[in-house]
């Protein structure tokens, strides 16, 4: 008993569920890119499926899709959810067993999705194409997460909850009822199931589900992680408390309303179109709070970002973050997605998120997160770190940049018509032109993949004990400082 | 009164929602606590350390 008191009192945290979760989050995310890399490949070169079925680009590309978000990002998102709960409560996971469940169960997800995926198998609905089965699986483990999440505030020390917990926990809340809610179906076999929506209401839902899985997995989590990560690395606390709480209010309030936007000139209801526009461009204000505040919490420290890596890769991923919710609240405005929607000026904007924001303050955050894991000071190499960043920054804007000027291309191209009515171009012109632009997205996507070796090696580095850390190359500041 | 007076008093509701979630974070009363917790993640240099004690001991 007095033991039990003795370890309630004087708290050790659970780093052994973090480092598992840190170390599969590079691996999933080489993974995830490579596949990436692949897809955006066979897009050039169509030969590169080698005419099989598992390899066909409609299968890989939910393979992509799910290996990134739910692979890298999820594993991103418990590593560090698990580690600031514990920090910032200052207790630790209320759970062990049940935290090594979630890890295992979210593998198994994986593994699974990995497998099911090139068979073949999938739902058809987008972000969410796993069948019944691993459905119910992702529940169970979700809410498990939940479960010591919620369970470790509930025992913490420290008598306010944290922002970054409180980003951390609307995520795991939403995602559940999303999940749950989307993934409603009938089986009529192992492997086959029918959804329980049909038509238009069908499409409401998924896209219910598919923008707020970008507003809470891909946006309230990484939050979360700016929220910590940031005033950790700038040594200062958040720019301001209060700016994060209504920045917290305005954005789970708004989010959920931005749907419809996936629909413009469907058959969903007038109303609801306008609607998800109107919603979709109030949410520029709490997204920009939030950007502003991460930005601004280094006001005083802007020095710091000369020789400090992992800090430019959190400033540069919030850089991204405003862009793209700029660009995001342009395009769902009616007049603008009738030129870009179902072009590549979609997948540009996605990627602009999940390359610059999500991928870049995630990769941030783990430099900060894998020495104290592993009991070092810093990483192996801070030189490897910038390279990391610079390879990381200019695929982005490759990539990026090539898919705005395919996606303006192809809308003008689709949308051209000659004086007596018909089409100016056919749909495989468009195609044809798009070509360079596919090659340079190839390119720009095989840099920022080649940034996440580096950064395999650097992390693989910094794990063994027989290797000391390289000593970091004085920067110029502190050469001429002295 | 019909569906849309409930349209239009529940935009007037989330605007007194924003007032008060903004008033509440900005009172002067709350100041303190706000500033005691924005300083939460340099606040556990005692278990943190021995974390990392312990840790040590298993390597």
């Amino acid at each position: 008993m007095t033991e039990l008191n003795a370890a309630l009192e004087h708290p050790v945290y659970n780093y052994k569920v973090v480092r598992q979760f840190a170390i599969m989050t590079v691996v999933w995310g080489v993974v995830g890119m490579l596949v990436g890399v692949l897809i955006a490949a066979q897009l050039a070169w169509p030969a590169l499926n080698f005419d099989l079925p598992w390899t066909t680009f409609s299968r890989l590309r939910p393979l992509h899709t799910n290996a990134v978000i739910f692979a890298f990002g999820g594993s991103a998102l418990f590593a560090t959810s698990y580690y600031v709960v514990q920090r910032t409560c200052q207790t630790r996971l209320i759970s062990d067993r049940l935290a090594t469940i979630t890890f295992w169960g979210w593998q198994l997800v994986i593994v699974a999705a990995a497998v099911t995926l090139p068979l073949g198998f999938t739902s058809s609905k987008e972000y969410a194409e796993l069948e019944w089965p691993i459905d119910i699986l992702i529940a169970i483990v979700w809410v498990l997460y939940a479960v010591v999440f919620f369970g470790t505030i509930a025992r913490r020390k420290t008598s306010h909850i944290y922002v970054a917990n409180w980003f951390f926990g609307a995520f795991i809340v939403t995602v559940a009822v999303l999940h749950i809610i989307n993934s409603a179906a009938l089986p009529v076999s192992l492997t086959k199931s029918y959804s329980v929506y049909s038509g238009t209401v069908d499409a409401m839902v998924q896209w219910w589900y598919g923008h707020n899985a970008v507003g809470f997995f891909l946006t309230a989590g990484f939050l979360g992680m700016m929220y910590y990560f940031v005033p950790k690395q700038a040594e200062r606390p958040v720019y301001s408390y209060r700016l994060s709480i209504v920045h917290f209010w305005a954005l789970v309030a708004v989010y959920i309303w931005a749907g419809p936007h996936h629909l413009h000139y469907t058959a969903l209801p007038d109303w609801a179109q306008s609607l998800g526009m109107v919603m979709s461009l109030i949410l520029l204000a709490p997204s920009w709070g939030g950007m502003i505040n991460g930005i601004m919490t280094l006001s005083g420290a802007w020095h710091k970002l000369r020789d400090d890596p992992i800090l430019r890769f959190m400033v540069v991923s919030l850089s991204f973050y405003g862009m793209s919710t700029f660009e995001g609240p342009m395009m769902s405005i009616k007049t603008v997605n009738s030129l870009s929607h179902y072009t590549d000026w979609t997948i540009g904007h996605v990627h602009s998120g999940a390359l610059g924001w999500v991928a870049m303050i995630s990769i941030g955050s783990l430099y900060h997160l894998i020495p104290p894991l592993f009991n070092r000071e810093r990483m192996y190499s801070t030189n490897l770190i910038n390279v990391h960043f610079w390879m990381s920054t200019i695929g982005t804007v490759l990539y990026i940049a090539s898919m705005w000027v395919n996606g303006i291309m192809q809308g003008l191209m689709w949308r051209a018509y000659n004086q007596d009515g018909t089409l100016t171009y056919a749909f495989v012109e468009s195609v044809a032109a798009s070509y360079p632009g596919y090659v340079v997205r190839v390119i720009g996507g095989a840099i920022f993949f080649a940034g996440m070796l580096i950064m395999a090696y650097n992390v693989y580095m910094t794990t063994r004990k027989d290797v000391p850390a390289q000593a970091p190359v004085p920067s110029a500041s502190a050469a001429s400082g002295a | 009164m019909d569906i849309n007076d409930l349209r239009g008093l529940s935009t007037l509701f989330m605007m007194i929602a924003f007032i008060g979630v903004v008033s509440w974070a900005w009172s002067k009363k709350r100041k303190k606590t706000f500033d005691e917790a924005a300083n939460l993640p340099f606040a556990d240099e005692e278990p943190t350390q021995r974390t990392k004690e312990e840790e040590g001991r298993n390597d």
